[in-house]
This record gives C-alpha cells, sequence and structure tokens, in this order.
C-alpha cells in the first residue's frame, strides 16, 4: 500500500470539541476504508497568508496513513462535502518523503535544513 | 604627481565570481518539505514569486522540487499566491 498524507485545514469557527469531532469522523472513514493510520499532528490554529473563505485563520491537522490508491478519491470526495474543511491537500509520498518524514517524526533533527544551508547563494 | 598609486588599463577583477552550486546536491538533501515555509521563503522573491535558478544556482531537477513544493505551501496557505511586502 502506497503512504500518503494529508493536510486540512477547518475553519476557525469551530469548538474544539467540534472541531475534535471533524478529525474522528474523518479518522474513521480511512480506517474503515482499510487505511492505516501511521501518524497525526495537530499544528493548531495558524494564520493563513492570505484570506480563505473570508477567513483569516485556521486549524491546521497532518494525517500520515497508509490506503489503497482508489481511497484517496473517495477521500477527497468527503473532503469537499464538508463545508467545515476550508482546504485539503494529499501527497503521496515517495520513498525520500518516507525518510524524511521518519526522520522528522523520531526527532532526530530539529529543523535540519536550517543548521544544513545557513549560505544563501543569492 | 602621485607616482606610488597604482593606475590599471583595465580595472582589476575585485570580487572574483564564486561558484554557484546546488545546496541540494551539495548537503545531500533529498526531499524538500512543502510544509516548511521558512524554508521556502529562501526561494521566492518579496512578492512570492520563485526565484530562477541563475539567482539560487540550484539544479534543475531540484528546481523542479523547489517550485512544486512552493506550489504546495501556496495551496495549503502558509505562502501567499500574490503579496508585495514578503521580506
Amino acid at each position: 500500500m502506497q503512504q500518503y498524507e494529508t493536510v486540512i485545514i477547518l475553519t476557525p469557527l469551530l469548538s474544539e470539541e467540534a472541531a475534535k469531532e471533524v478529525l474522528t469522523k474523518f479518522g474513521k472513514l480511512m480506517t474503515d476504508n482499510g487505511a492505516e493510520i501511521v501518524h497525526e499532528d495537530n499544528w493548531g490554529l495558524k494564520k493563513l497568508a492570505y484570506p480563505i473563505q473570508k477567513k483569516t485563520t485556521g486549524y491546521y491537522h497532518l494525517t500520515t496513513f497508509k490506503a489503497p490508491g482508489e481511497f484517496i478519491n473517495k477521500l477527497e470526495v468527503e473532503y469537499k462535502r464538508d463545508e467545515r474543511i476550508m482546504r485539503f491537500l494529499t501527497v503521496a509520498l515517495d520513498k525520500h518523503a518516507l525518510a524524511f518524514s521518519e526522520k522528522k517524526r523520531s526527532g532526530a533533527f530539529n529543523k535540519p535544513k536550517e543548521t544544513k544551508t545557513e549560505e544563501v547563494a543569492k | 604627481m602621485a607616482k606610488d598609486t597604482i593606475q590599471y588599463v583595465t580595472a582589476p577583477k575585485v570580487d572574483e565570481s564564486r561558484k554557484k552550486y546546488c545546496r541540494f546536491k551539495k548537503n545531500g538533501i533529498k526531499y524538500i518539505d512543502y510544509k516548511d515555509a521558512n524554508f521556502l521563503l529562501k526561494f521566492i522573491n518579496d512578492q512570492g514569486k520563485v526565484l530562477p535558478r541563475r539567482l539560487t544556482g540550484t539544479s534543475l531537477k531540484f528546481q523542479r522540487k523547489v517550485a512544486q513544493a512552493v506550489k504546495r505551501a501556496r495551496h495549503i496557505g502558509l505562502l501567499p499566491y500574490v503579496t508585495d511586502s514578503l521580506k
């Protein structure tokens, strides 16, 4: 099974419980369709770089999961139907992305790129 | 008469042009994370446009990946599509 990661942005109008409910709803949808959740990360309320649906902030949530390819279509349709989700992005992870996210999760580095690329050739 | 001042026929090269290099190749970075907006800031100008390879020195292979990452970051609202005052 291919591994994917998806970032969703929820409207900032939701209460804590309502936001949690959305996340559990989609978590359940994933597991019910033969997907296996590898990792979840809540970024919390973040300011958007530009307004989306006239809102300047949004709740970010990142989910990494393994799923059969046909499920992705289904998942994205569900995302579109739910008006509490302002934006979503699903990306298939290749082997470099896998290595990167695993390393990041294990905390082997703190901001690796910052230290490695100090000198900016500009 | 200033005899001790040296005069050149052609202006001497003050700053030997430093060779640009691809930082991803040099540092062995294989994956460019679209979720790290601060890192991607190095590859866009203050209007939010992707900088050309001739300025950053990035190799073609990684320039494509940078562009892809910037586009993804824009989609999820981490970077702006258009702006005037990014830096």
